[in-house]
């Protein structure tokens, strides 16, 4: 579903990736797990087209998305759940969810917005709340419901876990999983939590300095010393 | 309180004196040309009651700051009295001066009291059903009142103009709202699309002989590719960057209609501009040939007035349908989609939404109104040029807006009537009304930083709200 080959991303005259590759079939959860500053982040923001890659490709299904602008990119069935959710803080989480489904055909509107709901109850319970003022959990579930809305093929997370409770982490995790398995969205998922993000993951990458030094499936980069070493003892996990 | 009040006294008595030190060169005395050299006009006894009343005036704060509620209200209705009192006093603005300081000082007073006991109802359940209905009925009384209008007893000559005035003003805070309120662009150079409206109804009829109804969707084409070709530029930049750069539209706009004589005829501006037409009919004594006025179509006595209420209604239904398109479109994607730009641009670009078609409609919208706006001043004046659209204009539409609540329709016509009408009820002040506005603004801003209307309504309801949590 997603091809990243030979990626080069610059910020300014730093070099943020040096030639990285990644697969996604369709239908996986794929992860990326690295320190902070790897590359993690600026890898997804990559594939949606901010910054955009200096060399390498990206391809959709096929179709090549390396120089298209965001928006046109998110078109295409790429959902993003941005780094920090980034929800509307004034708008209520209603709104918030028809934000999501600017693109969608209006009609799928309601059977949609009940999906959302009946995968996260305390939204329908807070659905005239404004953003602003739902828990850092709330914001989070709103953040992957309002990227749902779009009916996604592919969507991209950003640390969901990023300052949230462990309890509440653990409930996002079951839902990213189950919006893998119920509702057939590939998801590709970048993490600093390691231990959650490889044992929902199918495969998994690890980024080191942007480049990609370990891959595998979750299960076996949970077994890898390295990876244990370096993300799961020692505070993380 | 008795051991703190010689210290409370030297502090109202210092504030006093920097008061004086500062007025004796301001009120102190004016130079006056009499033909053979400059005489002063000593007004000192202006300057001691402004003293005096700097005096209790500190007192009576100082008092309040320390919750002695009585003593501080007592000094408050002491000036207040003394202000409206017939004492012999140079002129009705110290009176003015004294009322207004009294006034402040009470309202000072109770204003902790009176926050708590606002705030105790809002957050009550019924406050907040009631603030809901409130709202509604508070427009719909509104509306009815502004229909009516004209044909109060009080609607004299004077005060339609000044209505006409207002409504001018609520249609383009109304305007700009949709760029600074929804979209959360900062426009300081509006009044350069309301320039160009008034220009393009006043070349097209004077030159071409068009009506104003011809004119006036032109005139918002026009306005919106403005707009278009303002937006480009400064897709990239926000805030005091946006802030700036539009700023200077406004100015090139200025200066281009001040330069480009034979298109605008510089700052002599362009003249006997036609009035709006009612079906044809014209609002004037006599008709021109083959026109006939609008006192014979009806077959009623002509009167000045009849022009004025035209014009009434016309700037009425214009704010009207300002109104009434901002409504509807918040609910549209696009609006929402200009809200959602307002809060978050980096969220907006991962749902799909093109930040730059989205930036460049709310300009291109913005504008068409205060192009609208313009084509109806160019036809109620008949007159126009560019001192009508300096910079001054555009930071009044924005403070209309900002006064009002950013984003709030009503608070945007509480704004305009606020900013437009007390300078002009008060134009018996003469220069100090200037003064008075600018205590408005402090006042409000003191008090409502974030507007006079801040809270937003959501734009949509699912169901309406229960009485309980």
């Amino acid at each position: 579903m997603l091809e990243v080959r030979g990626i080069a991303t610059f910020y300014g005259a730093i070099q943020a990736l040096h030639g990285v590759d990644l697969d996604v079939a369709k239908g996986e959860i794929v992860t990326l797990i690295g320190a902070n500053g790897a590359g993690k982040s600026t890898l997804l923001m990559t594939v949606c087209g901010s910054p955009r890659a200096r060399s390498g490709s990206i391809r959709l299904e096929g179709e090549d998305i390396t120089q298209l602008p965001t928006h046109e990119i998110v078109r295409r069935g790429v959902a993003q759940v941005p780094e920090g959710r980034r929800i509307f803080p004034r708008m209520t989480v209603f709104e918030n969810l028809q934000m999501g489904a600017t693109l969608g055909d209006p009609a799928h509107f309601p059977q949609d917005i009940e999906r959302v709901f009946a995968m996260f109850p305390r939204l329908a319970e807070r659905r005239e709340q404004r953003g602003g003022t739902l828990s850092g959990g709330e914001q989070q579930m709103l953040a992957i419901g309002r990227a749902l809305m779009s009916r996604p093929r592919l969507l991209l997370l950003d640390e969901p876990s990023l300052g949230l409770a462990p309890l509440i982490v653990r409930q996002i995790f079951e839902a990213i999983g189950r919006i893998a398995r119920e509702e057939g969205v590939t998801i590709f998922l970048v993490e600093q939590n390691a231990f959650h993000a490889l044992r929902l993951a199918d495969r998994g990458y690890v980024l080191v300095n942007g480049r990609v030094r370990l891959a595998g499936t979750g299960r076996e980069l949970l077994a890898n010393q390295e990876v244990r070493a370096a993300y799961l003892e020692g505070g993380h996990g | 309180m008795a051991g703190r009040l010689p210290a409370l006294l030297k502090d109202a008595a210092l504030t006093a004196l920097v008061a004086a030190a500062l007025g004796l060169f301001i009120v102190g005395f004016k130079t006056r040309d009499i033909g053979q050299g400059l005489f002063f006009d000593y007004q000192l006894v202006d300057l001691a009651i402004a003293v005096a009343v700097i005096f209790f005036g500190r007192l009576g704060l100082q008092f309040a700051s320390m919750g002695l509620k009585w003593p501080s209200f007592a000094l408050g209705t002491v000036l207040g009295a003394v202000g409206v009192s017939p004492i012999q006093m140079p002129s009705t603005f110290l009176h003015w001066f004294v009322v207004i300081a009294g006034v402040l000082i009470i309202l000072r007073t109770i204003w902790p009291w009176a926050n708590t006991a606002i705030a105790t109802v809002r957050h009550s359940e019924r406050g907040k059903a009631f603030g809901r209905r409130g709202a509604k009925w508070f427009g719909a009384v509104l509306l009815v009142a502004a229909v009516a209008m004209p044909f109060a007893p009080f609607a004299d000559q004077k005060t339609m103009d000044l209505a006409v005035l207002i409504l001018t003003y609520v249609m383009l805070g109304w305007g700009l709202n949709i760029v600074v309120g929804l979209a959360g662009l900062l426009d300081l150079g509006y009044v350069a699309f309301y320039a160009v409206g008034a220009y393009a109804y006043a070349l097209l009829s004077t030159q071409y002989g068009l009506g104003f109804w011809a004119v006036l969707p032109l005139a918002g084409m026009f306005a919106a590719s403005f707009g278009l070709l303002l937006g480009f530029p400064v897709l990239r930049l926000r805030g005091d960057y946006l802030a700036i750069v539009t700023m200077g539209f406004g100015e090139i706009i200025r200066l281009v209609l001040l330069n480009w004589v034979d298109l605008s005829n510089g700052p002599a501006g362009i003249g006997g501009i036609p009035g709006p037409t009612f079906f044809g009919a014209v609002f004037a004594e006599t008709a021109p040939t083959g026109r006939q006025t609008f006192a014979e179509m009806m077959n009623i006595p002509f009167s000045s007035n009849q022009r004025l209420i035209y014009l009434y209604y016309i700037i009425l239904l214009l704010a009207l349908i300002t109104n009434f398109f901002t409504q509807r479109i918040r609910r549209l994607p696009v609006g929402r989609a200009w809200e959602a730009l307002r809060e978050d641009e980096t969220a907006c670009k991962a749902l799909g939404i093109n930040p730059t078609n989205t930036k460049l409609t709310a300009f291109a919208v913005g504008a068409m109104f205060a192009g609208f706006a313009g084509s109806f001043f160019a036809a109620k004046q008949r007159f126009i040029s560019p001192e009508s659209f300096s910079f001054i204009e555009s930071a009044i539409i924005l403070s209309i807006v900002v006064l009002g609540g950013m984003g709030s329709q009503i608070g945007v016509v509480l704004a305009a009537v606020l900013l437009i009408g007390l300078p002009e009820w008060f134009r018996d002040l003469g220069a100090y009304r200037m003064i008075v506005f600018g205590l408005a603004m402090v006042l409000i801003m003191a008090f409502r930083p974030r507007g006079l209307i801040a809270h937003r309504e959501p734009s949509v309801r699912l169901h309406p709200v229960r009485a309980g949590p």
